[in-house]
């Protein structure tokens, strides 16, 4: 079994997020940039697959030379191989074009994606790329079993889970839950000293167009004071959601 | 031409974000004086959206689309929105319409913009403002597409009546083959789900233990909400993955969010920062909620909470 893991390489989660140039720039002094987690609850479930069943674990990125550090620690984490598409893209459609150029040349059984990426939140790229490849997609994946050309995956929905099965080759936007969160693997050094021996391969990027751009960000406006209610006069705090919030 | 949006229904009955979809389609829909047309899925009712906005609702029921499959729903909406020529299509952001969107999305060479917060700052062309880095910003996207989607924000924009005259008609449902098959479909039943409440009760470590639950299940009952809690929580067992609200969990978007015994670490204020009020109860004065919180208590949950329970009985009875 031959399986992609599509990484985005995201601001931790702790990150702070400030802008620069008139607020047309996302700030990145300081911060520190992590496989985005969907995508690693993806990669981590990928690399049972590896071990278990054989399969052989590729990872791919669509960004500059900054992003190898994060495809290095895939590589550590145990994926076999890695690519990164030379390209900045505008947008996740870019993303899903430039990934399904690379997939129709390998004929991948299995395509992982982070159902959404957190910085921008698009929750595009899985679906989209799915559709341009013409295979099937299951999203807010969270467990996935594989047996031969057959896949059954439990997918969160609103209020409940849901089963599915379907053929591969297929796309699955992965989220919390497809693996345990204790069963993350943090690289050892023997899995960083083979990292530095595997095959990172830089692609060039096929002509491809966004259908979207951003031309500013902004912060939320900060926020008022908080209203203290004395922890006995938890009527006020009942009048207070009734009379001035009116949410109750 | 016309603004096509995609009403979801539950057993049956419009699901509150079909009226919120109808009144942002009807606001855009006047700016650009054109139809406002609503499709929807195995409801027999179309009258409600009358009532906030649409002027026509397609309807198509067919047995083979009882249970939801993104791929046949984006098909049929697909097939509609080109007959129709339809220039704007809205969807909600409940996990099948974020399913849906991306494959509409390709099918119909459509610009698509999530998480969208509000009505677009300009519509030729399409300029809208979404959040990103999970609530923690903002960016204003531009589409200039000869189609486009908007996934709307969950209770972000509201619903409003505004009745119209409405032309309902069916349509028949196109099947594609798939190999994708839904085996089972498990609900909690009788609960709020976190993404429709109005309400979210959560709890976090302050709690001490799953065997205080009961705590935030009596208050989210008395109030009609959903319960949540927090990374660690989940992360312990102490409650399912499904109710873990956060950045890596889920998002909350209602009008009300109250969070007991949560420390407010910044991933977990970014997944709840779309809510409309909020209110933290927390033994600890320095826990950082209460920077992010509208309102605060505190105090000891072991006490505020059996409290805030008795008093509210009491309200609600009023």
């Amino acid at each position: 079994m031959k399986i992609l893991v599509c990484i985005s390489n995201v601001p931790d989660t702790t990150s702070k997020i400030n802008f620069v140039e008139e607020n047309t720039l996302f700030d990145k002094n300081g911060v520190q940039f992590v496989i985005n987690p969907n995508d690693e609850f993806g990669l981590t479930r990928a690399i049972w697959f590896q071990q278990k069943q054989q399969a052989e674990v590729t990872v791919i990125t669509v960004g500059d030379a900054s992003c190898e550090p994060t495809l290095r620690k895939c590589l550590a984490i145990g994926a076999n191989r890695a690519f990164r598409v030379d390209l900045q893209p505008s947008d996740g459609f870019e993303v899903a074009q430039q990934l399904s150029a690379h997939c129709k040349e390998e004929n991948y059984n299995l395509i992982i994606a982070g159902r959404e990426s957190i910085d921008y939140n698009g929750a595009m790229v899985p679906g989209m790329l799915s559709a341009l490849l013409g295979c099937n997609f299951v999203t807010n994946c969270m467990a996935l079993e594989i047996m031969g050309s057959t896949a059954k995956v439990s997918r969160e929905i609103d209020g409940g889970i849901e089963t599915v099965s379907c053929e591969l080759p297929l796309v699955i936007g992965a989220q919390k839950g497809l693996v345990e969160e204790k069963d993350l693997i943090i690289p050892n050094m023997r899995g960083i000293m083979q990292a530095r021996q595997k095959s990172l391969s830089v692609l060039a990027p096929i002509e491809s167009d966004a259908k979207s751009s951003i031309s500013k960000y902004e912060k939320p406006a900060p926020k008022g004071a908080v209203k203290l209610v004395e922890p006995d006069q938890i009527d006020q705090l009942i009048n207070l959601l009734h009379n001035e919030a009116k949410v109750i | 031409m016309g603004i096509l949006i995609y009403t979801e229904s539950e057993n049956g009955k419009f699901k509150k974000s079909a009226y919120e979809l109808a009144s942002y389609g009807r606001a855009i829909a006047d700016q650009l004086g054109i139809e406002l047309i609503a499709v929807s899925f195995n409801n027999e009712d179309a009258a409600p959206l009358g009532r906030y906005g649409v002027d026509q609702v397609i309807q198509i029921n067919d047995p083979s689309l009882e249970s939801f499959t993104a791929q046949q729903y984006a098909l049929n909406l697909a097939t509609i929105a080109q007959t129709k020529q339809i220039k704007l299509i809205v969807l909600s952001s409940s996990a099948n319409a974020k399913y849906i969107a991306p494959l509409l999305a390709v099918s119909l060479s459509a610009g698509y913009a999530s998480n969208v917060v509000g009505l677009p700052e300009s519509l030729e062309p399409l300029t809208v403002k979404r959040s990103c880095f999970t609530n923690k910003a903002f960016n204003t996207c531009m589409l200039d597409n000869k189609i486009n989607i908007i996934g709307l924000s969950n209770n972000s924009y509201g619903s409003f009546e505004n009745s119209k005259e409405l032309n309902v008609s069916q349509a028949s449902a196109v099947i594609a083959e798939t190999t994708i098959k839904v085996e089972q479909v498990e609900k909690s039943s009788g609960e709020v789900s976190i993404a429709d409440a109005d309400i979210v009760v959560s709890g976090g470590r302050g709690l001490k233990g799953p065997e205080h639950w009961h705590l935030i299940e009596d208050l989210a009952t008395t109030l009609g909400a959903a319960t949540a809690c927090s990374k660690p929580v989940s992360d312990m067992g102490w409650r399912p993955h499904s109710e873990h609200v956060g950045q890596t969990g889920k998002p909350v978007a209602s009008n009300l969010y109250i969070a007991i015994g949560v420390s407010g670490a910044i991933q977990h204020l970014a997944g709840i920062n779309s809510s409309k009020v909020k209110v933290v109860i927390n033994n600890d004065p320095e826990a950082p909620f209460f920077k992010a919180a509208d309102y605060g208590v505190i105090g000891d949950a072991f006490e505020v909470v059996p409290e805030l329970i008795e008093k509210l009985k009491v309200f609600k009875s009023s």
